[in-house]
């Protein structure tokens, strides 16, 4: 039985990953969690110096799921390649790295200091962030300015680059097609959809931003839909993510067209829940005799 | 080490209008430090995220944690309607707790408002372990009114002084009032409660040159240190992030006051 996907060059042991921002580095859910068994663990957001996030409440649940606004909270990524590539590189499993970045100057920084790092195997751009003012989705809700700084990275980029989208655009398949006529190598969907709660006891936002982003079960159906949505109307590799809580989510993911997916906000649920996906594709895949799983991936149409 | 384990219901009862007392037998009792939490997990899937609750107190066998609560939103009222026999999903334990050794050899100030109380529980009956006189264990605890709970089990293990906000039971008004009212001192305090009264504090153990551990709270997801949304603003970069961000689950509950900006 295969359980490999390859993307954009880069062989994973099997499609489970981390949604950036729900796993840290990994260091604290490798408590939890044996790292190797992942495919890949995608770094929670780094941009050129350290960035403070945003006010508390940073977090508050909603019904199946949560929205966040932490802001990007990150050391930078001087301290970052000091401690935190070190610490995945004791594991066998794939390091994906997520950027964020204010500017494109910002971006490029970081994208030439992991291009000296070649245990990373790519870098996943964050042009979706909806919780920070400058920067980040500024890039991704207009086609033209997330083709441009796909352009532009892809000179700097010594790894191959995931433009990670926002749902939160009208179409997002004009979005995919941009980021792939730019030369993205492969593309991740859904960040959170802004979302709002308001504590009707205090008369107040619940999250200090007054916006979030919400993830979680709620926005699965969303997030399928735009996987599906997007596998058909491009052909670089799709990594989907969106409310994944168990091994049937993530197999619906890669019937819609992702070629392997991420586990958000439902390690905060069950910090278990990576390795349990892993474990239920494989049971699918016996019970159904699905010899390469590759098989599945867009086999719905 | 940290685990999510499945554990059952030994006793619950409702102590207070809305505060819940439950003990669980779990192996999680055999690290669990005075001033750590846990998080109970909703069965109720659409309140999917965990709720961090302080350990009130460890079972002397060390098979079984006690944890009181309030009622606060949905989650806490499916956990108040939970029978004895009925097993709980809970990950633990979390945070670093307080700093028992501190308070060796001194007097010292234990100080809970509201629902602040119960993690002073397990960190006085530890203090007396530790060789602290009753008259050393200064307790000062404060509560809306004379409905009060856990007060005849801190009595076990040092000298209580209570606050009342009607002025219904003790000194009238909240914990400091209590201090100043009774005319008490210590070399050193603890406390949890709620954020104006950890202000308080940590102003009196400015005035006073002495230090102050308090635990904080807030609105939590992950409970690890992974998600980044429970942070407090420190004086020194934390060693996580380098952004004078402390995480409150894994840096914390309990910080020194000064070095926190509450």
């Amino acid at each position: 039985m295969n359980t490999k996907v390859t993307i954009a060059g880069v062989e994973f042991k099997n499609p489970v990953m981390t949604a950036s921002g729900t796993f840290g580095s990994g260091m604290e859910y490798s408590e939890f969690v044996d790292l190797n068994r992942l495919g890949a663990v995608v770094t929670k957001g780094v941009a050129s110096v350290p960035w403070p996030g945003n006010p508390t409440p940073r977090v508050a649940e909603v019904y199946g799921g949560m929205l966040n606004a932490i802001g990007l909270q990150n050391p930078g990524i001087d301290v970052f390649m000091q401690r935190d590539i070190p610490f995945l590189k004791q594991y066998d499993t794939e390091i994906i790295v997520n950027v964020c970045g204010k500017t494109v100057e910002d971006y490029v920084d970081v994208v030439e200091k992991l291009g000296d790092e070649p245990a990373v195997a790519m870098l996943e751009i964050n042009v979706s962030c909806p919780n920070v003012k400058e920067g980040a989705i500024a890039f991704g809700q207009k086609a033209d300015a997330l083709y441009n700084i796909t352009a532009e990275l892809k000179k700097h980029a010594k790894q191959p680059i995931i433009m990670k989208l926002s749902p939160n655009v009208t179409d997002i398949t004009e979005m995919a097609k941009a980021a792939e006529a730019a030369g993205a190598d492969a593309l991740s969907l859904i960040n959170t959809i802004t979302g709002m709660k308001i504590d009707i006891h205090k008369r107040t936002f619940a999250i200090a931003n007054k916006t979030g982003g919400m993830s979680g079960p709620a926005i699965k159906p969303v997030a399928v839909r735009m996987v599906y949505q997007v596998a058909q109307a491009v052909k670089i590799p799709i990594i989907g993510m969106g409310g994944i809580a168990n091994a049937e989510d993530a197999i619906e993911f890669l019937l819609a067209g992702a070629s392997a997916v991420s586990i958000g906000a439902m390690n905060f649920v069950n910090p278990y829940t990576t390795v349990e996906v892993v474990e239920g594709i494989e049971a699918y895949m016996k019970k159904y005799h699905v010899e390469d799983i590759r098989e599945l991936i867009g086999a719905v149409r | 080490m940290k685990q999510k384990v499945t554990a059952t219901v030994i006793s619950q009862k409702e102590i207070a209008p809305a505060i819940y007392d439950m003990w669980i037998a779990t192996d999680l009792a055999e690290q669990a430090l005075p001033g750590q939490f846990i998080c109970v997990y909703p069965k109720n899937k659409s309140t999917l995220l965990p709720r961090p609750i302080s350990i009130c107190e460890v079972a002397g066998d060390k098979k079984a944690l006690r944890i009181v609560y309030r009622i606060a939103g949905q989650g806490t009222t499916e956990f108040s309607g939970y029978q004895a026999g009925e097993s709980v999903e809970v990950l633990g334990t979390l945070g670093n707790g307080f700093p028992v050794a501190a308070g060796k050899g001194k007097k010292v100030f234990l100080m809970g408002g509201g629902i602040g109380v119960p993690p002073i529980l397990q960190l006085a009956k530890e203090l007396r372990e530790e060789g602290l006189a009753k008259e050393e264990i200064q307790i000062v605890v404060g509560y809306r009114d004379s409905r009060m709970f856990l007060k005849e089990d801190l009595e076990q293990y040092g000298t209580v002084y209570v606050a009342t906000e009607d002025g219904s039971f003790g000194t009238k008004g909240n914990v400091m009032n209590a201090i100043e009212e009774n005319g008490i001192s210590a070399d050193v305090i603890f406390a949890c409660g709620p954020m104006p009264m950890l202000r308080a504090i940590k102003q009196y153990a400015e005035e006073k040159d002495i230090t102050a551990y308090i635990s904080l709270e807030e609105h939590m997801a992950c409970g690890v240190g992974a998600c980044l949304g429970c942070v407090v603003k420190t004086k020194k970069a934390d060693h996580h992030s380098h952004v004078h961000n402390a995480r409150i689950c894994t840096d914390g509950p309990v910080f020194e006051a000064a070095e926190v900006d509450i």
